[in-house]
């Protein structure tokens, strides 16, 4: 077997030859202008051109692609739709992209046990509108559903909106076919509920970016459509009040589906983009939804506006039909991007803390902008405890990104002394990295790289995402 | 946001304000409505991948390639992408200025290629006269019945393979041009309901003044229902569009100081453009002659009181024509790229439509997915422009509608072309201007009629 050579770009023309003939000549790209635009996913500042990327559509054809790198000691990144915001697909040097975005038939919806197969291509939006449908709900709701794929949600354990009440992609997972990196094609799961016979590894591959296997096909949980939901929307005139609001609807054992924060400055970006008539003068809005029984819907809603009432908002708005519903939502989606307006370069955080502590981490990212003279706007998913303090700023100030890294490690060190998570549903990718080690502690940061090591000795899949490569000295990854 | 000044002695994308390039976060919100993106599943084929080659060769990364002058000319142009972006990219700059650099490196020139290019973007699109001259010609052909006898005679056989696919595409010219249908200057008759009197000019367009002209009419007969004085100049050159469009910013700048010699904004309260491809264009004249000292301000107020017709009855609440006995036909609304993503008018006709008396307005999928028409795309790029308009025809067809309105002439005719060639010989294509027309006419008449 040959030596990873991460400098040596261009794949040997046997190995192309070999993957022409797996996948066909269209489906293997090398020209410049066909693999520059696969160098970088959805996380800002991280770029790196792969050697080639390879189109495969069947799970026999990945499994061939993935021998056919480790004969030639090629490194293998796989992709959906780069949509990801830790780095996890962003390509190492001299690797080939295995882009799954045409591997994406829906293979079987099951309305006799609500369960529907596809394949790792699938767009999520996709997955949502067969369901519904059928009468039957996907919950997950990443921002980006329109466009993510359902590998790249799978891969990622991607959270969305509706977190608080229906959990994450892992939640409505109940198998997944993997391939392996000795090519090896591996079913986990089954359509029963219960199921414990032998170690649940299905459990380990959501989540785990690429590196141990590639996910192919995914067997996913459905449920009944909830027969009613009310959207509203609470102002704020106080970030404060906003963030004691949502511990007080938590304290009361209320769990709307949807409970999201935004801040001023992600309130005007969003505004402009969207114009769904958010008020750009409030210093925080909370987008609320509560689902299921009507009754019950008219329950709640009653119940949480009662809350926000009680602790400051100043004005409590409901949407008048499904359409304007939507709309908010898909608004509040686009928060991220909207954010880009401000300055070049926007840098997304996805720190996660205890729901008791929202509003200290809160105050305490206002008190680390000031330290370090940063523009940050926050926005996140509150009821989960899910920031996303995203720092506005520009990539080619040195001097500037210096205060940046700085802001990031002491962002990272509150949410750490608060119990909190350096990521509730980015993944690590390259992007955090190097706060790894710090949150999980020596023994249990080890025991995830037995684990890698033990199922990729090679260092094949998708190396130097979540620790660096074991076989080269660290910050050459990327 | 700050703004970086250009790089000294640089010229194209290097030249380019790097704030608009840096602009892109790559999030992929683009990816879902790029026409082409959903054709090929490639990442060069979409918004993304290709703002990312062009800010590789504003890097210096990449050289300007045959490659990526192929696929600037893939891209539609149709813009829905500025529309997903909830970051403000602005592609529309950087679309038209890849364009100019890929001309002017001439990565794709070959002489068929350079002869298409000369003829119909230097010589025709810049000759209004000639155009018309050349309109008449077509006319004449197509009334002396030499047209069906070139056909019947199967003479198209002689046609190159291009071309000949082409031909059936023809579209059928009027037997009047605008200026004979329309007078330099037309006032309002007394009107019982008081509403403030506007001064507007009217644009007539290249391809609207010849082929539907009618449209131009309309849109004078509806600015008179609403109490304006109508000043529509009988020879009007190109806006540039095309030009800009396809790389030649020299002659689009050209072809603006001489729109703005002719039609003064500063004396009308509205410049009226009723096709969608050019008033996206003719809205840009403030920024493409905004280092022109001459026209510069001139420009700016121009792109201040440019106005889609829509757009403007809606703001001056436009009179709404009275009920009629007779029911209106269904109607479904197809959106021009560039009246909605480039213009960002899109309820506007809608309400045009709804205004009118018995009509039913059946939404359409995918209405603002483009048609394939794009500018001189469906010459360009015949297969991808086919199967986009066996896209948007099925669409169409399944709204059951019994006329599609939009605003574009490129639309106009390739939705027309669509329909027939799938069989449909009854559906009717209209502007929603001719549509509102005739309904105020049909209320003038109702009028009359009363004894």
């Amino acid at each position: 077997m040959n030596v990873p050579s991460p400098e040596s770009s261009e794949l040997p023309s046997e190995a192309l030859t070999a993957l022409r003939a797996v996948v066909g000549d269209a489906q293997v790209l090398t020209a410049i202008e066909d693999i520059l635009p696969y160098g970088f996913d959805g996380t800002a500042a991280l770029k790196q051109r792969p050697a080639a990327v390879v189109l495969p559509r069947s799970t026999e054809e990945v499994a061939s692609v993935i021998r056919i790198a480790r004969e030639h000691g090629r490194p293998v990144v796989s992709r959906g739709s780069g949509t990801g915001l830790s780095g996890g697909s962003v390509p190492v040097a001299g690797a080939i992209v295995l882009c799954l975005v045409k591997f994406d038939r829906i293979l079987e919806l099951d309305t006799k046990n609500l369960t529907l197969m596809v394949e790792a291509g699938v767009v999520t939006q996709r997955i949502f509108d067969a369901a519904a449908e059928a009468g039957l709900f996907y919950p997950p709701d990443p921002g980006s559903m329109k466009i993510s794929t359902i590998g790249g949600n799978v891969a990622e354990n991607s959270g969305g909106l509706r977190g608080l009440k229906y959990g994450v992609t892992r939640d409505y997972v109940m198998g997944v076919e993997v391939v392996l990196a000795d090519g090896s094609v591996c079913w986990l799961g089954s359509k029963c509920v219960k199921d414990v016979a032998g170690y649940s590894l299905r459990d380990l591959f959501i989540g785990s970016e690429g590196t141990l296997g590639v996910i192919t096909k995914v067997l996913l949980k459905l449920l009944p459509k909830p027969a009613a939901r009310q959207t509203l929307l609470a102002t704020f005139t106080a970030m404060d009040a906003a963030a004691e609001t949502v511990s007080a609807i938590i304290a009361a054992q209320i769990i709307p589906c949807t409970l999201e924060f935004l801040d001023r400055k992600t309130i005007q970006c969003v505004e402009e983009f969207a114009r769904v008539g958010l008020p750009q003068d409030a210093e925080a809005v909370l987008l609320i939804e509560t689902d299921g029984h009507p009754a019950a819907v008219a329950d709640e809603a009653e119940k949480v506006e009662e809350q926000c009432r009680k602790h400051g908002a100043t004005s409590v708005r409901r949407a008048a039909d499904a359409a304007e519903a939507i709309q908010l939502a898909t608004a509040r989606r686009s928060a991220f991007s909207a954010l880009a307006r401000l300055r070049p370069t926007t840098i997304l955080e996805d720190v996660t803390v205890p729901r008791s502590e929202l509003a200290g981490m809160i105050r305490a990212v206002e008190v680390i902008a000031r330290k370090y003279e940063l523009n940050i706007a926050t926005f996140g998913h509150f009821g989960d405890g899910n920031l996303h303090p995203t720092i506005l700023t520009d990539e080619r100030d040195a001097d500037e990104m210096h205060r940046v890294h700085q802001a990031l490690a002491e962002i990272v060190e509150e949410t750490l002394k608060r119990g909190g998570t350096i990521t509730g549903e980015h993944g690590v990718g390259l992007a955090k990295k190097p706060f790894l080690r710090g949150q999980l502690g020596d023994d249990s940061f080890e025991l995830l790289r037995r684990i890698k090591h033990s199922l990729d000795p090679e260092g094949l899949l998708n190396p130097g995402k979540i620790f660096d490569r074991a076989d080269a000295p660290s910050g050459t990854a990327h | 946001m700050k703004t970086t000044p250009a790089k000294p002695g640089a010229s194209g994308l290097a030249a380019l304000d790097y704030s608009v390039l840096q602009q892109c976060m790559h999030c992929g919100m683009c990816l879902p409505v790029c026409p082409t993106y959903n054709e090929t599943q490639l990442e060069r084929n979409s918004p993304r991948g290709r703002i990312s080659l062009m800010r590789a060769i504003a890097d210096g990364e990449l050289e300007v390639t045959k490659e990526f002058g192929e696929e600037m000319y893939y891209c539609l142009g149709c813009l829905a992408c500025t529309s997903a972006c909830p970051a403000g990219v602005d592609y529309a700059q950087m679309f038209e200025v890849a364009r100019a650099e890929i001309e002017e490196k001439g990565v794709l020139d070959n002489p068929k290629r350079d002869f298409i290019r000369w003829s119909v973007v230097k010589v025709l699109f810049t000759r209004p006269r000639l155009l018309r001259l050349v309109g008449r010609g077509l006319w004449l052909y197509q009334v002396s019945g030499a047209q069906t006898a070139f056909r019947r005679l199967k003479l198209t056989r002689l046609l190159p393979k291009s071309i000949r696919e082409l031909e059936p595409q023809t579209p059928t010219v009027k037997a009047k041009f605008s200026h004979q249908l329309i007078r330099p200057v037309e006032t309002p008759a007394a009107q019982k309901e008081e509403r403030p009197r506007k001064r507007v000019a009217v644009l007539t367009g290249c391809v609207q003044d010849l082929v539907f002209s009618d449209i131009n009419r309309a849109t004078v007969d509806v600015l008179l229902a609403n109490n304006c004085e109508v000043h529509t100049p009988p020879v009007q050159p190109c806006c540039g569009s095309l030009h800009a469009h396809n790389g030649d910013v020299k002659s689009a700048r050209a072809l603006a100081r001489r729109q703005l010699d002719l039609m003064n904004p500063f004396s009308f309260d509205a410049i009226i453009s009723n096709a969608g491809g050019c008033g996206s264009h003719l809205r840009g004249y403030g920024h493409l002659l905004h280092d022109d000292p001459e026209y510069a301000e001139r420009a700016e107020e121009w792109s201040r009181k440019l106005r889609d017709i829509h757009q403007f009855l809606v703001e001056i609440d436009f009179r709404r024509p009275l009920a009629s006995d007779e029911a209106g036909p269904s109607v479904t609304y197809h959106e021009s790229c560039h009246l909605c993503h480039a213009q960002k008018v899109s309820q506007q006709p809608r309400t045009v439509l709804r205004s009118l008396p018995g009509s039913e307005l059946r939404e359409c999928s995918e209405a603002t997915w483009c048609c394939g028409s794009a500018g001189i795309y469906n010459i360009t790029q015949p297969e991808t422009s086919a199967r986009l308009l066996e896209r948007k025809v099925g669409h169409i067809r399944q709204t059951g509608a019994q006329v599609v309105a939009t605003a574009n002439p490129g639309c106009h005719l390739q939705v027309q072309n669509g329909l027939r060639a799938s069989g449909d010989a009854e559906t009717r294509v209209a502007h929603p201007i001719v549509l509102l027309a005739e309904a105020y006419r049909a209320e003038a008449a109702a009028t009359s009629a009363q004894p």
